[in-house]
Order: structure tokens, then C-alpha cells, then sequence
């Protein structure tokens, strides 16, 4: 509990001080994305006003996402002006989630499949 | 329990890049040299609720590709009777954007707490919970009107069981983490509003230093619940 040294005066409180002006940016950026989201949000949604389907609806919808949510960690989480150990760290192993994936496709797969060849068409 | 301060090396001159990130992870003391120990903790806390929500959608992609009967068709589903006409989704439309809006006033309520101006950023706190409140109010009509038509974990009247059981379990975990940062936010607001933070004092769990970076930490929690949405959306509702 070395915190309760002296107040205000010690190196370890100025470097909590510099901490807390670390993350300073316009306002300005942050309306900027703001509006962004609100458009791309507007776009995903007009995918299915406008009854877009297949590959093409798929391919709109995961753009879309993919670009709001990249646009939140790094703008309003700040991720883009952390260090690279951190964002590498937090960024990297939800990538492996991917492979989770396509372990469960294959099993959907089978499970159909089975479904299918065994039960006919009943769930 | 304390911060760790650097002992040696020169805090100005890291290398960055690749380089950086075998000198920060192969440095002694800490890793992260520019993120607080409560922003860290934070972060790897959000790791784990991203496997939490990324085992939810898996589950959910499992069940809708594994079943023969077809899928109720989410457009028609969450339609509302507006004005003579059904217009598809726009709940959850509305949703979204009140969502995204909640995670813009927190944006602004962070920069606002480093400016240490503390009533605007305890004003656009409050306002970020009004929204996340907002969002859960419609989060409640939505699943009154599907289980007034029928839809249960085990049943519903228009295709495959499981779509019951996917929606309000991801919709549910989702509502819960909303819930929890609307009261966060509450608690936060109410200390960026005394002043906690500028006159350093303590919180009454952990005894440590009240700093406006605290509310940066709960800005990362509320941004994290709209980033979910972003995926609950894509996934469940557009896909």
C-alpha cells in the first residue's frame, strides 16, 4: 500500500497525473465517428429494408460490422493510441474465436447431416 | 496493491512496433507501460466476456445451421404495425441507434472528465444511463410482444424451436450488461459529481485514489456493451 506516501508531491502521483491527461483528442473526432456509426448503421439496416439477400446481403452485413465495430475499439475505446503490446494482447486471441468456428460449422454440419439421413426431415 | 513506477529506462524512449512488443512484454515490472493497471484489468476483463458472447453466437450459428426446419425470418419477426403498414426491424433499429448514441455521449463524458469539468461529464453520464435505460425499456416491450405471440425457449409459432432459445438468451446476457453499466454509470456519475475525483479521495471498496480515469475505465465497459450490440445485431437480427 506504498499510496498513502506524501500527497501530490511524489514521482508516483505525477505519473498518475500525466496518465490523466493521456487521453486527450478533438471533440470534433468524436462527432466525426459518432456520425459514421449513426450512417453505417443506417447502411446495415437498409440491407434489409430494401431486401437484399444471398452472398451479396452477407458479404454488406459483415462490412458494415466489421467497420462499426473497428471504428469503436480504436476511436471511442482509444485503441489506436494505446502501445502495441496491449492491442496485440486484447485484439489477437479473439481472432482464435475463428477457429471455434469452423470446428462448430464442420459438427453442424455432421449434426444435419445425421438429421437428415436418420430422422427425415423432423427437427 | 500499488501502481508500479519505473525504477529505470527512459519512459520517452520506448521503441515502438514489433520491437516495442518484445521490449514491453520482456520489460520487468509490467507489460502495459502506458495503460494503468485499472485499464488493463479492464481490457482482459473485456477478453473474457468476448469469449463469453463469442461461445453465445457460436452456439446460436451451431443451432440454425444444424436444424432441417427452417428459421422464422427475423425481419418479419421483430416488425412493428406502424402507420397501416409492417416496417421490418425498426425496434431494433430504433435500438441501435439509441445504443450508438448512448456510446457517443460517454465518448464525450470521458473527454470532458480529462478536461476535469465535472458537471458536463457527470450531466453526459447521466444522460448516456437515460439512454442505456431507454434501451432496455425497449428491450423489455420487445420481449413482452414476442411472448404474448408465442415464443418461448422451447416453442414459437413460425419455425425452428431453438430461435426461442438463442434470442432471449443472447438478447438477456446482452440486457444484463446494459443494466449493470446503467448502474455503474449512476454510481460513477454521482462521484464525478461530488468531485471525488479532483480531490483524490478514496472509494469506499477499494480505498484507492478517486482519478478521472475511472471514468475512461467505465466508458471502455459502456463501449464494449454497444460494440456486443454491433455483432447481436449483425448476427441475430440482419443475418
Amino acid at each position: 500500500m506504498s499510496e498513502t506516501t506524501a500527497h501530490g508531491q511524489s514521482p508516483h502521483t505525477q505519473a498518475l497525473h500525466a496518465q490523466d491527461h493521456g487521453q486527450q483528442h478533438p471533440i470534433g473526432l468524436y462527432f466525426f465517428v459518432w456520425g459514421l456509426l449513426f450512417v453505417l448503421s443506417a447502411f446495415s439496416y437498409m440491407v434489409d429494408y430494401l431486401g437484399i439477400h444471398g452472398y451479396m446481403r452477407w458479404t454488406l452485413i459483415l462490412l458494415f460490422m466489421m467497420l462499426k465495430a473497428g471504428l469503436i475499439v480504436a476511436v471511442f475505446m482509444h485503441m489506436a493510441w494505446e502501445r502495441l503490446a496491449l492491442v496485440y494482447a486484447i485484439l489477437l486471441p479473439p481472432v482464435l474465436v475463428l477457429v471455434f468456428v469452423a470446428l462448430m460449422v464442420s459438427e453442424a454440419d455432421y449434426t444435419i447431416f445425421t438429421r437428415l439421413a436418420f430422422f427425415g426431415a423432423a427437427p | 496493491m500499488a501502481q508500479t513506477i519505473e525504477t529505470h529506462g527512459e519512459p520517452g524512449l520506448r521503441p515502438a512496433g514489433l520491437r516495442g512488443v518484445a521490449a514491453d512484454f520482456s520489460s520487468d515490472q509490467r507489460a502495459f507501460k502506458t495503460a494503468s493497471w485499472g485499464k488493463a484489468m479492464m481490457w482482459i476483463f473485456l477478453l473474457s466476456d468476448t469469449f463469453v458472447f463469442g461461445c453465445f453466437l457460436i452456439a446460436y450459428m451451431t443451432a440454425r445451421m444444424s436444424t432441417p426446419v427452417p428459421w422464422p425470418n427475423p425481419s418479419e419477426v421483430f416488425a412493428l404495425h406502424i402507420g397501416g403498414q409492417d416496417v421490418p426491424l425498426i425496434l431494433i433499429a430504433i435500438m441501435t441507434f439509441v445504443l450508438i448514441s448512448s456510446s457517443g455521449t460517454m465518448a464525450m463524458a470521458v473527454n470532458f472528465g480529462y478536461r476535469r469539468d465535472r458537471h458536463k461529464t457527470a450531466v453526459l453520464m447521466l444522460l448516456t444511463a437515460l439512454l442505456g435505460a431507454c434501451f432496455v425499456g425497449m428491450q423489455a416491450f420487445e420481449w413482452t410482444k414476442l411472448i404474448t405471440e408465442g415464443v418461448r425457449p422451447w416453442e414459437n409459432p413460425w419455425g425452428a424451436a431453438q430461435f426461442g432459445s438463442t434470442f432471449f438468451m443472447i438478447t438477456g446476457f446482452h440486457g444484463t450488461h446494459v443494466t449493470i453499466g446503467v448502474i455503474f454509470l449512476i454510481i460513477t456519475a454521482r462521484k464525478v459529481w461530488r468531485g471525488d475525483f479532483d480531490v483524490e479521495r478514496r472509494g469506499f471498496f477499494t480505498s484507492r485514489r478517486g482519478r478521472y480515469e475511472a471514468v475512461e475505465i467505465m466508458g471502455l465497459y459502456w463501449h464494449f456493451v454497444d460494440l456486443v450490440w454491433v455483432f447481436i445485431f449483425a448476427f441475430f437480427y440482419l443475418w
